[in-house]
Parts: C-alpha cells; sequence; structure tokens
C-alpha cells in the first residue's frame, strides 16, 4: 500500500518536474549576469533543500528512536537518510556545473558549501555503519546514536566553516550577493522546491516500504523459513 | 551506585586498560613511531620556499595528534572483543557512565602521554618558539584532546561491533575532528605566531564549548551502545 502511494507521488513529483523544466528553459527570463547557466539553480537549490530536509528527518528520528525504540522510526530515518545522500549527490554535481562558468571555478572553500560536504559525508558514514551492522536491533540502535550526533555536529561545522572564512577572506571568487528574485524566476524556484519536497516524499514512502519488505525477508531467514 | 563506588569502578576500568597497554606497550610504541613517521613527512611534504617551517607547524601538529590519537582509541575496545571480554565488564556492578568514563580516562592518560612525548620532537623538528607560551598551548591540546577522545570512545565502542573497525572509525569520527582541529590549528597558529589571545579567543570558545557539548552527548548516548 505504502509502496502504491509513493510510487503514485514520486510519478507525479517526476512529471511535475519535467514541467518545471519547461518553464524553466521555455517561460523563464535568462538571468542578465549569469546567463544560461543560472538555469541549472532551479535543480540544484531545490535538491539541496529535500537533501538537507531529508537529513533533518533522519536527525530527529533517531532522536526518537532512543527515546520511543519503534523500529519503524528507524526505518523512515534510514529510507530519509537514503534519499538525503541521493538528492545531495545531485546537489553536489550540479553546483560545480554552475560554478564553473559563474564563479569560474569548479570548486570554491565557501561556507555553504563546505559545510554541506561535511553534511554529505557525515551520511554516507551513517549509511556506511548501517551496512556493516547485521543485527538488526545494534543496527538501529548504533545508527540512531551516530544520527543524533550528526544532527548536533552540523552547527560546530556551519560555525566553523564561517568562522574559517571571515578570518581568512577568499580573494577573488567570493559568491556575490545574489539580487533578489525577479518575480518568475521566483515562481520558477518555489514550484521547482515543492516539486523537490513531493519528489522526497515519494521516494521515502518507496524506500520505506522496501525496507519493510527486507525486515520481514530477514526475520524469515533468521526464523529458517526462506 | 553511590559516587565513591562510581570513581573506584572508574579507576579499577582505566586501571586494567592501562596495565594492560604498560605490559604490552605495543600500541603506545607504533603510535609514537607513527606521531614521529608523520611529523616527518608532512614536514617535506611542501615546497620549503613557498611554505615557512611556522605556517606548515599547527597543522602538522594536529594532524599528527588526531592521526595517532585515533590509532589508540581502537585499542580500548579492540581489547574488550577478544574473548568477549566486554561481556565481563558489563557482568560487574559498574554503570554504563563508569565505564564510559574509565574508557575515556584510560583513552586520555594513552592519548596524553603520545602527545607529550611527540611535543617535543615537534619543537624539535619545526624549530617553533614556544617556550613562553608553552602553558597556553597545553591547555588548548588538553581541550582539544578532552573533546576528540570523548566522540572517540563512543564511536570506538560501536565501530568495534562491524567488521573493518580500523577503516570504520576515521570514516565515522573525521567530520566530528573537523571543528575542534581546525579551532586547536587556529589557536596554536595564534600562540606560535605570539598574537594577542584576544585575537583568536572565539576560537578558544568555540573548542571548549565543543567539548562540554559532545562530552555530554557521548556520556547520555554510551548508555544505548552497551546495552544488550
Amino acid at each position: 500500500m505504502t509502496a502504491r502511494v509513493g510510487g503514485v507521488i514520486t510519478s507525479v513529483a517526476l512529471v511535475a518536474f519535467a514541467g518545471i523544466y519547461v518553464r524553466a528553459l521555455m517561460f523563464t527570463p535568462i538571468e542578465r549576469f549569469q546567463g544560461p547557466a543560472q538555469k541549472i539553480f532551479y535543480v540544484h537549490a531545490p535538491m539541496a533543500w529535500a537533501a538537507l530536509l531529508a537529513f533533518a528527518v533522519t536527525g530527529i528520528l533517531s532522536l526518537l528512536y532512543l527515546i520511543m525504540r519503534d523500529r519503524k522510526l528507524d526505518t523512515i530515518a534510514a529510507a530519509s537518510a537514503e534519499v538525503g545522500v541521493a538528492f545531495a549527490v545531485v546537489m553536489l554535481t550540479t553546483g560545480p556545473l554552475w560554478g564553473k562558468p559563474v564563479w569560474g571555478t569548479w570548486w570554491s572553500w565557501d561556507a555553504r558549501l563546505t559545510s554541506t560536504l561535511f553534511i554529505f559525508l557525515l551520511f554516507v558514514g551513517y549509511q556506511v555503519l548501517r551496512g556493516a551492522l547485521h543485527d538488526p536491533e545494534i543496527r538501529a540502535r548504533f545508527a540512531a546514536v551516530m544520527g543524533v550526533m550528526a544532527l548536533v555536529l552540523v552547527p560546530f561545522i556551519h560555525v566553523t566553516v564561517y568562522w574559517f572564512r571571515t578570518l581568512h577572506p577568499e580573494p577573488v571568487l567570493m559568491k556575490p550577493e545574489r539580487p533578489s528574485l525577479p518575480g518568475v524566476m521566483l515562481v520558477t524556484l518555489l514550484s521547482s522546491v515543492a516539486v523537490c519536497t513531493l519528489l522526497y516524499v515519494g521516494f521515502l514512502l518507496m524506500r520505506y516500504s522496501l525496507a519493510v519488505l527486507r525486515d520481514i525477508r530477514e526475520e524469515e531467514i533468521v526464523d529458517g523459513v526462506s | 551506585m553511590s559516587s565513591a563506588a562510581t570513581l573506584q569502578a572508574i579507576i579499577a576500568i582505566a586501571g586494567k586498560d592501562l596495565l594492560v597497554e604498560r605490559r604490552t606497550k605495543t600500541a603506545f610504541l607504533s603510535s609514537i613511531v607513527f606521531a614521529i613517521l608523520v611529523l616527518t613527512i608532512l614536514y617535506f611534504a611542501r615546497d620549503k620556499t613557498a611554505v615557512g617551517d611556522l605556517d606548515l607547524a599547527p597543522g602538522a601538529l594536529w594532524v599528527t595528534f588526531t592521526f595517532a590519537g585515533m590509532l589508540g582509541l581502537n585499542r580500548a575496545f579492540v581489547l574488550e572483543r577478544e574473548n568477549r571480554a566486554m561481556d565481563g565488564v558489563r557482568l560487574t556492578p559498574a554503570t554504563p557512565t563508569a565505564i564510559f568514563l574509565g574508557k575515556v580516562v584510560g583513552n586520555l592518560v594513552f592519548v596524553g602521554t603520545v602527545e607529550l612525548v611527540s611535543l617535543p620532537v615537534f619543537i624539535l623538528f619545526y624549530d617553533v618558539p614556544i617556550w613562553r607560551e608553552l602553558p597556553l598551548l597545553m591547555l588548548v591540546i588538553a581541550l582539544a584532546t578532552a573533546g576528540f577522545v570523548s566522540v572517540g570512545t563512543l564511536f570506538a565502542a560501536m565501530v568495534v561491533r562491524t567488521r573493518f573497525s580500523e577503516v570504520m572509525l576515521p570514516v565515522l569520527m573525521l567530520p566530528f575532528l573537523f571543528p575542534p582541529v581546525v579551532a586547536a590549528v587556529q589557536l596554536t597558529r595564534g600562540i606560535l605566531a605570539l598574537r594577542p589571545l584576544s585575537e583568536y579567543s572565539g576560537w578558544l570558545s568555540l573548542l571548549a564549548g565543543f567539548v562540554i557539548i559532545f562530552f555530554t552527548f557521548s556520556l547520555f548516548l554510551f548508555e544505548a551502545i552497551l546495552e544488550e
């Protein structure tokens, strides 16, 4: 049931996402300073939002798991982390593609960039830890500990990179202050954010139902009913 | 458990770990040799005409300390894995808090000793004018070490249950070392350059905040790691 709902939501979101790009390419004006490269912004920023949303959900559910010890919370947290990592990969690949023509460099140690890279690596670590533990009960507990620790770490990383940059300002390639978006672009961006959030929900439901099936299968193997 | 009994348990656990270490000395000697090797390699891993000793020194010191420290952290729980010794520790009346604190104290002594031995080597190799500011540098080293040992003890207790725990520990831990190491490097840079403390006191508060928050979280979360 969850899988079917997830599938429907995902399909709707994917169609809408294609629609967003038709709108972005055909009906949204080209940005004066950044040129056509700016079009990637409509996938980059919403993906970043969805990835951070996914990681925040994992962190909060991890904390709740440690308090309530409900297996369902762990399964959703894991599914959310996985979807978040996928979205973060899109964010981290579209970023440099935009950065090269606009900043003149593929990568810059800008504060936001560095924090998101670390958050991405943290949750890759979360997945690696899950993969290395076989007992589902231990896996849930350890992953929840990792999730809570990650949630606490994020503000520290942010302060660190921010101070580092303010103490040593980057000389040439600072990100320019983004001008406030004209209405047409803002509508495209906001609808893309909405679609990406929907896509997140769809993926999450599908991953969740897959994880439930996998858990049932694992238990069957443990009980010797395979 | 009364606080006197808790203290006794902490001392007993730290004492037993350090006794095992004192009898074999394997981990200790390898960490020292490792630290000296890293300091040497980092000294040569640059263009000496472009990067001066003083520019390189703070980063080199902290990369060495954290990597050498990480070698030691794994040891504390790998010891308990053999013959399921951890079950024995859990059967004692010691609370999870006491076990965690015992392990942290043991690790602090271990990592602290490695640092105390490699610090003179660092001063010698990098020829840094450090003597006048030594107490301040010691404070920074103590804070950063306390921070990464608390987090490291928690993670070491987790990864010991996985295969490839030697690889897993750095992967999980390095993001958590980022704030304390960057702060420690900035502080060390200021101290070595004999800058007034007010210029970098922000980093000192960040480091202290990290230690307090992560020590507290590690202490409370350790209970969830230990239960069976």
